[in-house]
């Protein structure tokens, strides 16, 4: 309070009235004059530095900076000599003077499907039309904090909602008003893939339907501006006049960043990310952005792991984001990503430097460091004319520190905004560090001084022994006290002077009585150990890819390989073949034969082993950010493609199944659901080098109790029953149709990408998998489809298949069903495990799916059920988990059978591999060996070794006094049909 | 009305259920029956190879090889005789359809309630139940969920009119589920998902552990007020019962061996034992016999062998535990699939009659029955089931007979029977 105080009154008021208001606390007066900062090693941008330079400021900006300026006369000039001059900090993610949404505590879980508004556009979680501006008040206390830190200027917005409209740009100025301090108030739009938590609306609920919601809002707000709406849509407006705003999307996330940038690839838009601390595991992805980044420096804290037996409870992949996330500014800067550094989601701005320092630690080069918090956001709002610099003209925002402001004994002094001085710690403040004799009603002790010169620590000894002591120090007087052996405490207070190094002055003895003490100074003050740590390198544990256990260092290759004389599952009419030899090359099954010459193929005995094609999944969840999209009764354009998740530890699992290929499927909330996306089990790889090439289009259709809502609390959504589900079928494809109509017949129509989708299906360029039950549904939908001239493609579960499978056989759909499932619904009472058996019979292709991450890699062995159950023979029981998945899938040309020139996806088992004590030793995956089981073996000790050197690690830091929190697990739940 | 509406559904269910019963139940045997010619997995760890087995009123009076054949011969030559399988701590009998509220009967309301008892609600005529059968699995424990103590189990057979016929031991062991010392995020609530430190774990292992005092306290006076719960509890002390402790933790698989002991419980049985290959002296010190999970589940932990769920079983048998499996975590259907959880620890290098060990003698000594049950002795139940091959491997899991108590019993079931009329649908045309 004094501070601002003094500040007034060195600037009187005449800066900051406005030169056309009127004045009635006394006359206009105006002052114009300079101040200049001389003899100071001066930062104009973070590369171009005056060794010992002036900067001249005058009403609030740069006037001139240089090694040798002309100073006019009416120049107030302060020596500044040993000191360094900074721009001041910016921060482009900032929530500062903004009132933010807070989540209305209670109420229920009902779902509201429609939105709130009138005159806006149809979902609620869109609203460019909001500006910060409209809930800014400013707060000097929270911009203290911040100048306090170094920050001279933030961009500030509301952080709610996919779309959360405009910010303000504030200079942290408390001496003046608003006036001078909102530098912009249209400054960025902001966007994120997160709901508002002010609204109920449903839709979406998932982060593909966050995505569709985004693509389809760009396509409604171009026809909107071409003028084709006939009622207004004040959110579609406000995003137009914002088109132009730089934009500023939250991914929070190195995947989401991806996503978030190909949404904007897609519309013209290069957005700004605001990352998530993990772009150095995908980097050379985050590079080909092309975006500049805004990083987080909130590390996460070492874990605790002083209990063994909790230490468990923390995954390699959590450890090593420990050990690795500090390195990311780094490696940013390593690849020439520009980005800036925010406070956001740092506990306390106070925690700042710390973080800062630490990312120094890691090998960020400090120039980098600084541009991160100058001339980069400064860059990133447009602003650079105006901010992150001195250079001539600039807000005179500026820092004088007692040094480099990286280094960690560094004090900044003070923090200029607009030409207005904040003093952080008095510069005037002598520095009183270092060694001294302390004479105390007779003993001498010993005294160190230490720690920052305007917060300094104190460290006193008798001989060896440590006493408990403590120190303040402010405005010019010191006072300490400690307590001796006998823990009797002594106190003493003494005035700082110019004149002598020596401190001496009053004393309380334990007693009470007054007298008075000496300390000599012995010795200047030098950085002790623990302080010189933070500059030594960290050992930073290699990225792997993924990056959790069992990742690799380096993506394994496709290899020409040999196998000798196994016993060859071919699912073709060759049937089993014994004593066979088969060659990959090139990704491919080259050569199947007797003898087959080695050449330079790396060479598998196969002897007494089986070979098959690598085992098909019609109907998996894994790998899957999200399942459900279920904010609607139908999301045909959602997409499972934009929600792979290529490190959950399931697709290695399943690899180690015999698992190659498996269709993700949308899950079962609604009757029209998301498109698929169909995987090669590539561990390690990206999801879109997962995507099988030239996929076929599918999307995943739902029927029953699921899309009824019958088994939880929900009776506010159409349908609730089957009558419904044809309804909302008949409807959907009418409207699909004439919209294809009138799309074909060259009307301009506005772009519906679900409308899209649907007319995929009627032209037949879509396949349906259809989620179904029971025999009346199943009929039913084979129906809606005669009546649109398309034909079902695949029926999921289709449990009670058998019951009319001669009318499936007609119709032309094949069937993915579960071995043995049932009892677990009111619909699944009539499911028997001989279902397969019965539809094979009849002529349906069938295949057997898991929608399970147990059952998904032991699929070989439910297979083996369907012998069991219904007497197949072994041949065409196989067939169930390999060709047969592919031809539903329609990808029979290229994998499913071992067959020449098919893809090398191939299964090596030790034993027949429908035996219950077989196991997968080699899964191939295009000739690339993707599992082995002796590769597994030293995976399993390397991970025991990262980890314990991992959890040593963690221990130092504890002792070191680093901050720690509890150990945890990060785990995903089991994602089902029903997995929300 | 949407109410009425499912009220109308439940009604329909109860009325649907009972239309179709379960096959009848077999009459007493009344003549002996001799298998010949079989390989007898004996369930004690051995074998008999062309093994004679006769069995009169229920009990088998002789096995070996060359035994003397009496009364009805079954030629069982190049088959496979078994035990009837024993599936531990599940709630068959007492859930139908899972996601049908109406027909679940497993969890009462209240926290510690060991006096809840299962045998009264089991469904003897369970369609379910009645799917077991065709697999081997003849025998199960039928135990209520939920809570800390959820309850007293009994062990059923699965071929009976009734509850009362189909009791084999009644209110064989209480189940108490520890407390975990970590538990999952309530993501609903806007908590993380995962797994997080349970703060309230020292309380309410308190509770558990106050309880278990009181009930003891209780049953040393002469209370003049009966406490339904304390008294229900009297038989752990006693050894009359058995306590199910359900833990996967290291640290709470110790606490609560330990605080059930110094309680002063004799016979405790640990059921999951996720990481109890990590506690395998502590164990074996207290002799505590293990229901581990089944095979068929995905590892807990990102960092865990893939194969971990899987050798689980040889890990502790391995070390000299006795081990059984159970699938208590798993929906009623599943347990059918018993036999395929033992072979896949086969797949993993224990010795075949190990397996069959841990589904059979090993599973009828941890819960008790051994008198009666759970090997092919003389003088016990000729409960077993011939199948034409390896009962263990899902394509030679073929049954030709399965008798209970020496009862000839019906190996159809709901699912057969729609199998067979839609068959013959097909080969009609």
């Amino acid at each position: 309070m004094r501070l601002l105080a003094l500040a007034i009154l060195w600037c009187g008021s005449s800066l900051f009235a406005q030169d056309y208001f009127p004045e009635n606390a006394g006359v206009k007066s105006k002052n114009n004059n300079y101040t200049a900062f001389t003899n100071a090693k001066i930062y104009v941008t973070p590369t171009t530095i005056i060794d010992n330079g002036i900067l001249l400021i005058q009403n609030g900006k740069v006037a001139q900076v240089g090694a040798s300026v002309n100073l006019p006369t009416n120049t107030v000039i302060i020596d500044a000599k040993g000191q360094t001059i900074y721009p001041s900090f910016i921060d482009v993610f900032s929530k500062f003077g903004v009132e933010q949404a807070k989540r209305p505590k209670g109420g229920g879980r009902a779902s509201q499907y429609d939105a709130e508004r009138e005159g806006f556009y149809w979902n609620d979680h869109i609203m460019p039309e909001n500006t910060a501006i409209s809930k800014f008040k400013y707060d000097d206390k929270k911009a203290k904090t911040l100048r306090d830190v170094g920050f001279g200027v933030v961009n500030s917005h509301i952080h709610d909602g996919i779309v959360r409209g405009s910010g303000v740009l504030v200079a942290l100025n408390g001496s003046g008003n608003d006036a001078n301090r909102i530098l912009d108030d249209q400054s960025a739009q902001y966007l994120s893939f997160s709901k508002s938590v002010l609204k109920k609306q449903a839709y979406p609920t998932s982060l593909m339907g966050a995505m569709a919601l985004l693509r389809q809002m760009y396509s409604d707000a171009k026809w909107y501006g071409a003028g084709n709406a006939n009622t207004k849509d004040r959110s579609l407006e406000a995003l137009n006049e914002n088109r132009d705003l730089v934009q500023i999307f939250e991914a929070k996330d190195k995947g989401n960043a991806l996503r978030a940038d190909k949404i904007g690839d897609a519309n013209g838009i290069q957005f700004v990310i605001l990352g998530g601390g993990n772009e150095y595991e995908r980097i050379a992805e985050i590079k080909g952005t092309n975006a500049k980044f805004i990083l987080p420096l909130n590390f996460p804290d070492a874990y605790d792991v002083s209990d063994p037996i909790a230490a468990d409870y923390v995954n390699l992949k959590n450890m090593r984001k420990w050990n690795q996330a500090p390195s990311n500014p780094k490696v940013l800067a390593e690849n020439g990503i520009p980005f800036s550094f925010t406070l956001n989601d740092l506990k306390s701005p106070a925690k700042f430097k710390e973080k800062v320092l630490k990312a120094i630690q890691y090998g960020l080069p400090k120039t980098k460091a600084l541009e991160a918090l100058t001339t980069t956001p400064a860059a990133i709002l447009g602003q650079s004319a105006n901010i992150g610099s001195l250079q001539v003209g600039r807000q005179a925002n500026f820092l004088i520190a007692s040094g480099d402001i990286f280094d960690k004994s560094t004090t900044i002094y003070e923090n200029w905004v607009q030409g207005q001085k904040n003093v952080i710690n008095d510069k005037s403040q002598k520095d009183i560090r270092g060694n001294y004799d302390l004479s105390v009603a007779g003993i001498t002790y010993n005294m160190t001084i230490r720690g920052e010169i305007s917060k300094p620590k104190i460290e006193i000894k008798q001989d060896t022994n440590k006493l408990k002591s403590k120190i303040s120090y402010a405005n010019d007087w010191v006072s300490f006290s400690f307590a001796d052996t006998e823990g009797k405490n002594y106190r003493m207070t003494s005035l700082v002077t110019k004149g002598s190094d020596n401190l001496k002055g009053k004393l309380i003895l334990p007693n009470g009585n007054n007298t008075a003490f000496t300390a000599l100074k012995t010795g200047a003050f030098t950085e002790d150990k623990k302080e010189d740590q933070s500059k030594t390198a960290v050992e930073v544990m290699p990225v792997t890819y993924p990056n959790l256990a069992y990742g690799t260092k380096s993506l394994p290759k496709a290899e020409t390989i040999l196998f000798k004389n196994a016993t060859v599952w071919t699912s073709e009419e060759a049937g089993i073949l014994t004593m066979t030899d088969v060659l990959v090359k090139n990704g491919k099954i080259a050569k199947i034969g007797t003898k087959l010459p080695e050449g330079n193929a790396k060479v598998i005995d196969a002897l007494g082993k089986h070979l098959t094609a690598g085992v098909i999944d019609e109907h998996t969840h894994i790998a899957a950010l999200s399942v459900n999209e279920a904010g609607h009764n139908s999301t045909a354009e959602v997409k499972m493609e934009d929600v792979v998740d290529n490190e959950d530890i399931n697709i290695y699992r399943q690899l180690a199944g015999g698992v190659t290929t498996a269709q993700l499927l949308h899950g079962s909330a609604n009757p029209i659901g998301g498109r698929s996306a169909i995987l090669k089990l590539k561990w390690g790889e990206t999801p879109e080098n997962m995507i099988i090439d030239n996929s076929p289009k599918f999307i995943k259709f739902a029927l029953g109790e699921n899309v009824k809502q019958s088994n939880w609390q929900s009776f506010s959504r159409f349908p609730q029953t089957r009558m419904g589900v044809e309804q909302v079928f008949m409807n959907y494809f009418q409207r699909a149709k004439e919209y294809d109509t009138k799309k074909k017949s060259g009307v301009p129509f506005r772009y519906d990408e679900e409308m899209e989708v649907l007319a995929e299906i009627i032209n037949g360029e879509r396949f349906i998998s259809c989620h179904s039950y029971v025999q009346s549904e199943i009929n039913m939908m084979m129906k809606v489809a005669d009546k649109f001239n398309f034909t079902v493609n695949t029926f999921t579960h289709i449990l009670e298949g058998y019951k009319v499978a001669d009318k499936m056989k007609e119709h032309g759909v094949g069937a993915g069903t579960f071995s043995d499932w049932w009892a677990y619904k009111y619909e699944v009472n009539d499911a028997i495990p001989y279902n397969a058996a019965i539809m094979q019979k009849v002529g349906v292709t069938v295949a057997i799916n898991s929608d399970d991450q147990e059952m998904a890699r032991r699929l070989n062995q439910e297979a083996a059920k369907t012998v069991k159950y219904g007497g197949m023979t072994e041949l065409e029981a196989w067939k169930m988990v390999t060709i047969n998945p592919a031809k539903l899938l329609h990808i029979d040309e290229r994998v499913g059978s071992i067959k020449e020139g098919k893809d090398a996806d191939l299964v090596l088992w030790n034993d027949h591999p429908m035996s219950i004590y077989a196991k997968a030793e080699k899964t191939l995956i295009e000739g690339v060996v993707y599992f082995d089981i002796e590769k597994d073996q030293q995976m399993r000790e390397a991970i025991q070794k990262e980890r314990s050197k991992l959890i040593d690690m963690m221990l130092q830091e504890k002792a070191g006094g680093g901050k720690t929190q509890g150990p945890k697990m990060s785990k995903k739940e089991n994602m089902t049909c029903e997995s929300l | 009305m949407k109410k009425i509406k499912h009220i109308f559904l439940a009604l329909f269910l109860i009325s649907a259920t009972s239309n179709w019963a379960q096959q009848t139940p077999a009459g007493e045997q009344t003549e002996v029956i001799t298998i010949t010619g079989a390989t007898a997995h004996i369930g004690d760890g051995t074998i008999i190879e062309n093994c004679t087995i006769v069995f009169e009123n229920g009990k088998i009076t002789a096995i070996g090889t060359g035994e003397t054949t009496q009364g009805t011969i079954i030629d069982a030559s190049g088959k496979h005789v078994y035990p009837g399988f024993i599936a531990p701590v599940k709630e068959l009998g007492l859930i139908e359809v899972n996601a049908v509220r109406a027909s679940n009967d497993a969890d009462e309301i209240g926290d510690i309630i060991p006096h809840v008892r299962s045998l009264i609600a089991y469904n003897s005529e369970s369609k379910v139940v009645e799917s077991m059968r065709p697999n081997g699995v003849l025998i199960g424990q039928v135990t209520p969920k939920g809570g800390r103590i959820s309850g007293t189990s009994s062990i059923v057979q699965f071929d009976a009119w009734n509850w009362e016929d189909a009791a084999i031991k009644v209110d064989d062991g209480i189940h108490l589920h520890w407390p975990s010392s970590f538990r999952r995020g309530r993501w609903w609530m806007g908590e993380p998902r995962g797994l997080h430190p349970n703060k309230d774990y020292q309380k309410q292992v308190e509770e558990v552990t106050t309880f278990l005092q009181n009930a003891a306290a209780y049953g040393g006076g002469q209370a003049k007020e009966l406490n339904p719960a304390f008294a229900a509890m009297q038989g752990t002390f006693d050894g009359r019962q058995k306590l199910y402790i359900y833990a996967d933790g290291e640290k709470e698989i110790i606490d609560g061996i330990t605080l059930a002991k110094n309680a002063g419980i004799t016979q405790i049985v640990l059921v999951g034992g996720y990481s109890g290959y990590k506690v395998i002296d502590f164990l074996k010190e207290n002799d505590i016999p293990v229901l581990v999970q089944f095979t068929h589940n995905v590892p807990s932990f990102e960092d865990d062998d893939y194969d971990l769920p899987y050798k689980l079983p040889k890990l502790l048998s391995d070390a000299g535990l006795l081990v059984a499996i159970q699938n208590g975590d798993a929906s009623n259907f599943q347990t059918r699939n018993l036999p395929f959880y033992a072979g896949q620890v086969v797949g993993q290098g224990l010795e075949k009659e190990k397996a069959v060990q841990m589904l059979t003698g090993n599973t009828a000594k941890i819960l008790g029955i051994d008198a009666t049950h759970g090997t092919l002795k003389v003088g016990k139940s000729a409960t077993l089931f011939i199948s034409e091959g390896d009962a263990l491997d899902m394509r030679t899991n073929i049954l030709t007979h399965a008798f209970i108590d020496g009862r000839n019993i019906s190996l159809e079931t709901h699912q057969t029977e729609l199998w067979k009329r839609y068959s013959e649908k097909y080969e009609g045309k």
